[in-house]
């Protein structure tokens, strides 16, 4: 298989990548403050006070910077499965096609009519109206959110579908099934709670640096006695929900799990990293390190992973070499087998075509008795140990986005123990820690992102589509001209955001200060 | 209900979805066109204040009808989405590309610290107005006139010799060749589609300001231009319409379906479906009453009448395209490699599936009408402006 243009790959998957990682930037604000503001506002509907008017009005503010961005970023990933990964649009179309037109026609428009409504309509339209218009962009955007994590999930766990050899496709069989499979519902309750804890850091720590200049008292001290208990609460949810997915992960990519955790040599009882450190190249794989230094929790990934601290956890090498005792075949036999199911396709359509049906029917046997190792066929002849991820990329992104998840969970707690004893007065180092927690905030939601991307490579569709079939006929050069022209235009974009966004934090909100209601 | 309907009514009924998506799509383009007379509608920051904010109220109206019309014809026809972004890659990066600029222009263009300056921001209002227009009504007219790609399924079965992609776009210049191809003179019918679209927009935005401003100025200055919107329109699109009429067409046959040139193929088709013929003269009428009314009578309710004419003139001609067995995206390089409705969609499972997602269509459209009358009671004043406390 020497005809793959290694560059066309790279490059579109680069492409795909700061696209995706640049929406991203964006969209978990989006998802939370929307959440944030529908609850202010509702406050404000529900108790007549002005001030939670003028701070919904405030939060309103940054959300509109950031939700444009948001919105100019994601286009193109939509339009970036059918121009850079053609022939997945084909392979899968009949599948991953519908989320999208359902995001489209079910949230999209929820989304843009009320967006509209909430930022104009303050004195067009009642108060109610313009609450349930808030709460309208809420579920809008994450009701958008639940569409395209669906496609993603399915990506990774396959699920309600069978190929269709005359139309040399996949094809739905059951709605409910990619809908509904335990991969999408952790991932999309992962993910969205994820970034409602962002936002939740976002409010905290602006509102901590008004506190720290001793402005916007009344937002600033309004805005954390809600998000504190908001973000706790998102958080908690998104460890539980990480949890799923991690099983989910364990279940139906053992790769990206035993990558995940620098697992090589699988075993019984297997440990859990709590932390490490690579350094000393593994002898068995190329290219890849093993740790340096690490610490260990006994038995707490078997138990983690299938709730049985006497699980076995398959490691890179058992997937790689096979592992005939517990039942996994090597790499290379996979190849072989998808190899035969490749070409079984071929033999069946070219039996079909000259009127064999008896030698079709063999063929057709043949592919299905293969097919669940039909995209490993692309790798025969090659070197398997390109079927493995990178090893460092998934650990440290894995475990910087669950140690910092653990630091604001401490931080929320902090915060709402405090300002529930009334001593947040005078507190810098926590308004400086909630400062500097918001760029960390995003660097979490990233890592989970690059966990869940690179982790899984090189499957765009896990055993079915590998990146190597499924980019599009373009020139490497085309790709990297693209990818330089967005690299550019979405910095520029993103320098201005924030610029404006600091600009409206420096400004401030409307909200009048009252001098009865202050710190304490 | 869906489940029992054939495949061939299903892939009948998705074209008809995905061309009233496209169909709303270009009548919203009117954000576009507008978005291409800030300064010579406006002479004055105030005046272009309110064209910006009244058309920044829409534009995400526009904006996600792109999206929906994308997500609609890649659910339902996945072969064309395979294989026309994939192969057209430049023409529909451009068209991103234009977008992206426009979806940040609105609100970081008058805000503090908005870096690029206002005048950056208003450029890349208009390279979207222009690109945008230009490049959607010129893809548009390829699929009459046809493109270099091949279409070979088994290709993924290829582990030696090339890669195992299925859809090859058979030029280097990846769908910009759409605006030089001497070949049947299809360059000037994709040029003037374009143009025809770009002016199109542009004579809508006319309607909408006069119909949406309460400025007598920025109404007088509307009429003024789109007489000139308007002419210019007319050529562009009559000259690709007549032209349009007495070309080969890539049809179908319905036994073998095999894909063949048929002489005066559109014209054949508008006489073989005599309501498909008729809601285009609709169209076209509505859209004509709707410049006659705002040019003549000033009368500021034309957009309707043009809106409701475009959305006919449009959806119609994608019915051109797509049925009474004709290929809607042709392959120049090898006819056989067509797509047609029958042999590029979903399977009927999916299909079944996003129809019953399409009965929210009305709903949708429903709760739009509904709030944006809410919203549009009164036309956009400088007072209004001025006690905005969210503004463009």
């Amino acid at each position: 298989m020497e005809q793959i243009d290694f560059s066309l790959v790279d490059w579109s998957r680069a492409q795909f990548a700061l696209t995706a990682m640049y929406h991203w930037l964006f969209v978990p604000l989006t998802l939370g403050l929307s959440f944030i503001l529908a609850i202010m506002e509702s406050l404000y509907v529900k108790t007549g006070d002005e001030k939670w008017k003028e701070i919904t009005k405030f939060w309103m503010g940054i959300f509109g910077v950031n939700f444009a961005i948001g919105v100019a970023t994601g286009i193109i990933l939509e339009f970036e499965f059918g121009t850079n990964w053609s022939n997945y649009s084909w392979f899968v179309g009949d599948i991953f096609g519908a989320p999208l037109a359902i995001e489209g026609i079910m949230a999209f428009f929820l989304e843009s009519t009320f967006v509209a409504i909430m930022f104009f309509g303050w004195k067009k339209v009642s108060k109610k109206v313009h609450l349930l218009s808030t709460w309208m962009v809420f579920v809008g955007s994450n009701l958008s959110a639940l569409w395209i994590l669906v496609a993603n999930a399915w990506m990774q766990n396959p699920t309600g579908m069978r190929f269709n050899p005359d139309s040399v496709r996949n094809e739905m069989l059951s709605f409910w099934d990619v809908l509904l499979s335990p991969t999408a519902l952790n991932k999309f309750f992962h993910t969205v709670t994820s970034a409602y804890t962002l936002s939740a850091l976002m409010v905290l720590g602006i509102s901590s640096w008004y506190l720290l200049k001793n402005r916007e008292q009344i937002l600033a001290m309004r805005s954390i006695k809600l998000v504190a208990i908001f973000g706790a609460i998102a958080m908690i949810i998104t460890v539980i929900t990480g949890d799923g997915s991690a099983k989910e992960v364990a279940k139906h990519q053992p790769m990206k799990f035993a990558a995940m955790e620098g697992l090589y040599k699988g075993q019984q009882n297997a440990p859990l990293v709590a932390i490490g450190l690579f350094g000393k190249p593994n002898p068995a794989t190329p290219n890849k390190e093993e740790f340096l230094f690490h610490i260990e929790i006994p038995n707490m990934l078997s138990y983690l992973a299938f709730m049985d601290a006497n699980a076995f956890i398959p490691g890179i090498q058992d997937l790689v070499h096979g592992n005939h005792e517990k039942g996994i075949l090597s790499y290379t036999e996979r190849a072989e087998r998808g190899k035969m199911a490749i070409d079984a396709l071929a033999a069946y359509q070219l039996a079909k075509k000259t009127g064999k049906i008896e030698e079709a029917a063999t063929q057709l046997k043949i592919l299905e008795n293969n097919f669940e190792h039909f995209g490993y066929g692309y790798y025969f002849g090659r070197n398997v140990h390109e079927l493995v991820p990178s090893v460092k990329i998934s650990f440290y992104s894995f475990h910087l986005m669950v140690i910092l998840g653990g630091h604001f969970l401490l931080l929320f707690i902090v915060f709402w123990y405090l300002e529930k004893k009334k001593k947040l007065e005078g507190k810098k180092w926590l308004f400086h820690t909630a400062i500097w927690t918001m760029p960390l905030a995003y660097v979490a939601s990233e890592a989970g992102w690059v966990v869940a991307e690179v982790g899984r490579q090189p499957w765009v569709i896990q055993d079915l589509l590998p990146s190597i079939a499924a980019v599009s006929q373009i020139d490497a050069f085309s790709v990297q001209i693209t990818f330089f022209l967005f690299f550019t235009v979405f910095t520029a974009l993103l320098i201005a955001e924030i610029k404006i966004m600091l600009s409206k934090v420096k400004t401030g909100s409307q909200v009048i200060e009252n001098k009865q209601e202050t710190l304490k | 209900m869906f489940e029992n309907l054939s495949l061939l009514v299903l892939q009948q009924y998705w074209w008809i979805i995905v061309s009233l998506l496209g169909a709303l799509l270009v009548f919203l383009l009117f954000v576009q066109g507008g978005q291409t007379m800030l300064y010579c509608l406006a002479k004055d920051e105030k005046e272009r204040n309110l064209l910006v904010n009244s058309l920044g109220r829409k534009w995400e109206l526009t904006f996600t009808t792109l999206v929906t019309f994308g997500g609609a014809f890649f659910a339902s026809f996945p072969l064309f989405y395979s294989t026309s972004f994939g192969g057209a890659y430049w023409v529909w990066i451009a068209i991103l590309f234009a977008f992206v600029l426009q979806a940040v222009s609105y609100e970081y263009r008058n805000k503090k610290g908005n870096w690029l300056g206002q005048k950056t921001y208003e450029t890349f209002l208009f390279i979207n107005g222009l690109l945008g227009t230009l490049l959607l009504g010129a893809a548009v007219s390829t699929f009459f006139t046809g493109s270099m790609f091949s279409v070979e399924k088994m290709n993924i079965t290829r582990l030696s010799g090339e890669m195992p992609i299925i859809s090859s776009w058979e030029t280097p210049f990846h769908g910009l060749e759409a605006v030089w191809t001497l070949e049947k003179l299809a360059f000037l019918q994709n040029l003037s589609l374009g143009l025809a679209v770009f002016f199109l927009s542009r004579l809508l935005a006319n309607l909408y300001f006069m119909n949406n401003i309460e400025s007598q100025t920025i109404f007088e200055r509307s009429r003024k231009i789109l007489g000139i919107n308007s002419a210019l329109f007319l050529v562009f699109f009559l000259f690709w319409l007549i032209r349009l009429l007495f070309i080969d067409g890539f049809a179908v046959n319905p036994q073998t379906k095999e894909i063949f040139m048929q002489n005066n193929k559109y014209l054949h088709n508008f006489l073989e479906m005599p309501i498909v013929l008729i809601l285009f003269l609709l169209g076209v009428v509505s859209v004509l009453w709707g410049i006659f009314i705002s040019y003549i009578k000033k009368s500021d309710k034309g957009i309707w009448f043009a809106g409701v004419g475009t959305v006919l003139v449009v959806l119609n001609l994608f019915l051109l395209a797509g049925f009474n067995h004709t290929a809607y995206y042709p392959s120049t390089f090898n006819l056989q490699h067509s797509l047609t409705i029958e042999n590029s969609s979903s399977s009927h499972f999916t299909l079944t599936a996003m129809s019953y997602v399409s009965l929210f269509v009305p709903i949708v459209l429903a709760y739009i009408w509904y709030f944006w009358r809410a919203m549009n009671k009164t036309k956009l004043s400088t007072e209004e402006l001025e006690n905005e406390s969210h503004k463009y």
